[in-house]
């Protein structure tokens, strides 16, 4: 698996090598120019390599499909979004953002950050377009509307729908990630009742669409996914949702901090409690960890500082679809029938719910008689 | 013969928004509309939710004050329910607001306004040793410029030379540089770019600070109606110095490059027409923020001064307070307080028409129809008069007030600056207000803080507990200050539902259609006046309008749909009672 992986990205590299740059030098060039040294090179690309997944054997390679990254152009279009999408990646790392920004990626468009507006900036989108047709990674945040023809959502001087620009620029993308749980599955413009029938956009394009989703995706998973495309040249493996597993694998409640008081059935009965205190489950107000595919839990938020749980706050499932609906109320537990129907993985599904039945049996039973109590909640 | 200019997108804000300027044959702008793009519907999408869920939800209006709405949906339902939260957790969401306000401000200045300020290019052609000897003269008495050093700013033009010379700008092509407005020396070019760079690191320690007691950033996931639940970090005294140190050391970075930056600029500048004439509104509103013990705030007027008067102080009536859509793509008329609020959208788009493209010539556009409805945005009025509001209102009504801390402030950098206080209602104004509302957080702001450790000694509760009557119909709202000005959030809860939801957004105030009084909002009624030096590259417009720090994701959440079905809310009969 390794080896053909390995063969995989060297024939990458390759092919990317024999594409025109986009300027005249390579990321080595800059990179010695700028003092950072090969050793602090190699040390980024070592752990670029770690949280791809990827054993140490890949480091080297890692290194030169970075040297030949600036050859991939990145377009970002903003659509229906809060912009906390682009605020995470502005808290990225490893690298840097404007590591990312002079370094590693050609970033064409970005509406947050560019310098040119107006007819300026509308120039500058048309000319990535025309000039990297078929090997643009677009990024997309925000979900698409397409009630009433896409009106919620107009562009430019021409004032062209959100729904329009999003497939036409698609048509010049080599490859399309969704940015956020608002351009993967819709986010909460698109929750009940979705009164400008917002989607995620994989919904209205016919190309395979990367979903990262997230309220919003840790600046890593933005990041790293944008990196596996430049790297692999390909798209990552990816789950039933299409979210990368290198990222996505794995359950919130696999590697949580609170799992043990989980499997001790010590829970937070209520918020300040002395369970909360203690650092008990957060299960039963309301944490959806058990539900949710995401890597919080191994690598927390804002370089390690923190993430939900360890604010003593559950897990609110943003990285799920439609999870605005599914995951409601966010402070209280799900009814056991939920899982029932949810469609992730579906071996890892059957040892979740396993997990749960056993050792929430309590919960469940005292969701079934507040039920009885009060039929009509 | 009057000319359009038509700029959409407005980058380097949060959000979708078009402006559109009528000039003069001298280029001066004669009549100016403001129009959002885009609409998201978050209040009809809250309605019918447990009130406990508001907050999650509203949160999502606004990923850039992140923060900002989660606080407003969480304290709007205990408002509801009649819920004092302990002091702990006061303080606690006043510590997030901290570092919300700290890395907002320092965001929107340095990677969002600044390159309307800073030619990066002339930079290039500067002295570097010149350059760090003269950052020393902007900071204030007893700080030291900060990454500044001459082999520091060497080594900032070397990275931005040979990323230049890669032949493909990225996110800098097609810029203003080298425009005539454009007035920075290559030495205070430099000094700027290299603070430019720093802040991007800078700014992830504001995030983290946030992330200490908030879980994470952006949308921070700590609190919950009744306090916060971030109990073991409070107990944990090493997490408290995490805190303190990020603290500390944006205190550092607001002194020693911001509030710097900010005197250079107000220098090189205060001969440019464009960012020094007068606003011709002169209405600002601001209300009290930043609990910093059992009774105090950092900055405590709930209230308004009237035509640039800074002698008034005039406190404010919370029923006052109303929207209007004449303008705006809903249905409706007359003007309406926000708990009964009612708002149907109509879309009636823009109309054919004509206008100056980025090479001057007239092309066929689409542009607004001032007699009709032409922007997502409501027009929210104060006694039906528009209002300013942002850290501009909440500096110069916190003056009127007497507020101390900022007058001091305040009288401090006029000193320093040598300007009048009327140079505080210009571009170059509003772009001080907010560093120095910065500032006073930098400078007093530990003392909630301070005042937080105190109380820990003695109190360790950190939510209050509260019942939710079936029977019983409640509403309640929040009002307060945030990075954009003032906010806020009103609900009605029936059933033990959200009957109704509405947040009166900052944007909405300054960036809202004229209204059916004919009254225009503050970006509107304040470019009308400004002269500009090339209608293909409207520089001076984008400033003006990036002064305002504009969040119109956030100014495009409203709508209220009364008599309509809210569509079906599934129960599941198996979710427990409270
Ligand atoms: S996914 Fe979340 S953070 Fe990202 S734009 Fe949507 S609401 Fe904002
Ligand atoms: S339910 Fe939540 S808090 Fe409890 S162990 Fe699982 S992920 Fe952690």
């Amino acid at each position: 698996m390794n080896d053909a992986l390995m063969q995989k990205m060297k024939e990458r590299i390759n092919e990317l090598r024999k594409l025109p740059g986009v300027g005249s030098k390579t990321i080595k060039d800059v990179l010695e120019e700028n003092g950072i040294s090969r050793r602090d090179f190699l040390k980024w690309s070592a752990s670029m390599a770690a949280m791809l997944g990827l054993s140490s054997s890949f480091v080297p390679v890692v290194a030169e499909a970075a040297e030949v990254s600036d050859r991939l152009p990145v377009l970002w279009l903003h659509l229906a979004e809060c912009t906390g999408c682009s605020e995470s990646l502005l808290r990225t790392d490893t690298p840097s953002v404007d590591d990312l920004i002079f370094n590693y990626i050609n970033l064409q468009y970005h509406d947050t950050i560019m310098a040119a507006a107006g007819w300026q900036a509308e120039e500058n989108y048309e000319e990535a377009l025309n000039k990297f047709k078929g090997r643009l990674i677009l990024c997309v945040e925000g979900g698409v509307p397409t009630k009433d023809g896409g009106e919620y959502l107009t562009f430019g001087p021409h004032a062209e729908t959100g729904l329009e620009k999003l497939k036409r620029t698609a048509e010049a993308a080599g490859a399309i990630i969704a940015v956020g749980t608002c351009s993967a599955f819709g986010g909460i413009q698109a929750a009940a009742p979705n009164p400008t029938g917002a989607v995620g956009i994989h919904k209205v394009l016919n190309k395979p669409v990367i979903n990262v989703p997230g309220c919003p995706p840790s600046a890593k998973n933005i990041v790293g996914t944008i990196l596996y495309v430049i790297l692999f040249g390909a798209l990552p493996a990816v789950d039933n949702f299409n979210r990368p597993k290198f990222a996505y694998g794995l359950r919130i409640h696999d590697l949580c901090e609170r799992r043990g008081h989980f499997d001790a059935g010590e829970f937070v009965e209520e918020f300040g409690d002395t369970g909360a205190e203690n650092g008990f489950c957060l299960y039963k107000v309301g944490c959806k960890g058990p539900y949710t595919f995401n890597n919080c839990s191994r690598e927390r938020f804002n370089q390690h500082t923190s993430w939900p749980v360890q604010a003593g706050h559950g897990c609110i499932g943003c990285s799920e679809p439609d999870f605005w609906d599914a995951m409601k109320p966010y402070e209280k537990p799900l009814a056991d029938n939920y899982l029932a129907s949810i469609d992730a993985d579906a071996t890892a599904d059957k040892i979740g719910i396993t997990i749960l039945t056993v050792a929430g049996v309590a919960i469940a039973a005292h969701a079934a008689i507040s039920a009885m109590k009060n039929p009509k909640e | 013969m009057a000319k359009r200019v038509v700029i959409d997108p407005i980058t380097r804000i949060e959000g979708h928004l078009r402006v559109e300027v009528v000039l003069d044959d001298n280029n001066k702008i004669v009549d100016a509309y403001s129009s959002s793009t885009l609409w998201r519907g978050i209040e009809v999408i809250v309605k019918g939710r447990d009130p406990r869920d508001a907050g999650f939800m509203t949160g999502r209006i606004c990923g850039v004050c992140t923060y900002s709405h989660y606080k407003a949906g969480i304290v709007a339902v205990e408002d509801a329910l009649g819920i004092e939260p302990p002091l702990n957790a006061k303080l606690v969401r006043t510590l997030l607001d901290y570092s919300l306000f700290y890395h907002d401000h320092i965001v929107h200045f340095y990677q969002l306004h600044a390159l309307d300020w800073v030619d990066i290019f002339s930079a290039l052609e500067a002295d570097p040793i010149k350059a760090s000897e003269e950052a020393f003269k902007y900071v204030p008495k007893g700080y030291n410029p900060i990454a500044t050093g001459a082999d520091e700013l060497k080594e900032v033009q070397k990275r931005v030379a040979s990323f230049a010379k890669k032949g493909d700008l990225g996110p800098f092509k097609n810029a203003y540089f080298g425009h005539k407005t454009m007035r920075f020396t290559p030495e205070q070019n430099l000094i700027a770019l290299s603070h430019y760079l720093k802040n991007l690191e800078i700014q992830r320690i504001a995030a983290q600070a946030m992330a200490v007691f908030g879980g994470k950033n952006p949308h921070p996931q700590s609190l919950t109606v009744g306090g916060v639940t971030c109990i073991m970090d409070l107990q944990d005294p090493s997490r408290l110095g995490e805190y303190l140190t990020k603290f500390k050391q944006l205190a550092e970075w607001t002194n020693r490059a911001y509030y710097a930056d900010i005197v250079m600029a107000a220098e090189a500048y205060r001969n440019e027409p464009s960012v020094t004439q007068k606003n011709n509104l002169g209405n600002y509103i601001t209300y009290k923020t930043m609990q910093t013990g059992k009774n105090s705030f950092l900055f405590d007027a709930c209230g308004y001064i009237k035509d640039f008067d800074l002698g008034k102080f005039y406190e404010i009536d919370e029923s006052k307070i109303e929207e209007d859509v004449t303008h705006s793509w809903y249905k409706d008329t007359g003007f309406r307080h926000p708990y009964n609020g009612e708002t149907i959208p109509e879309y009636t788009g823009y109309v054919d028409g004509e206008s100056i493209d980025g090479k001057g010539d007239v092309v066929h556009t689409k542009v607004v129809n001032p007699k009709g409805k032409y922007s997502w945005i409501k027009s929210p009025r104060y006694n039906q008069e528009p209002m300013e509001v942002g850290p501009l209102a909440c500096m110069v009504v916190n003056y009127a007030k007497g507020n101390e801390r900022v007058r001091k402030v305040v009288d401090e950098f006029l000193a320093k600056t040598n300007l009048p206080v009327e140079a505080l209602f210009t571009t170059l104004g509003r772009t001080a207000a907010r560093m120095l509302q910065t500032k006073v957080i930098a400078d007093y702001g530990i003392e909630a803080f301070n005042n937080l450790v105190e109380n820990l000694k003695v109190d360790q509760s950190t939510v209050s507990p509260y019942k939710i009557d079936k029977n019983k119909e409640y509403k309640g709202r929040f009002i307060g200050d945030v990075p954009r000005g003032m906010l806020s959030h009103w609900c009605r809860i029936k059933n033990g539902v959200i009957e109704n939801w509405q947040a009166v957004v900052p944007s909405t105030w300054n960036a809202g259609p004229v209204d059916g009084n004919g009254k225009k909002g503050a970006y509107e009624h304040n470019l009308i006046g400004m002269k500009i030096e090339d209608p293909t590259k409207p520089l001076e417009v984008i400033r003006n309008i990036h002064s305002y720090d504009p969040c119109i994701a956030c100014a495009v959440h409203v709508m209220d749909v009364k008599g309509k079905k809210l569509g079906e809310f599934r129960v599941d009969p198996l979710y427990g009672s409270c």
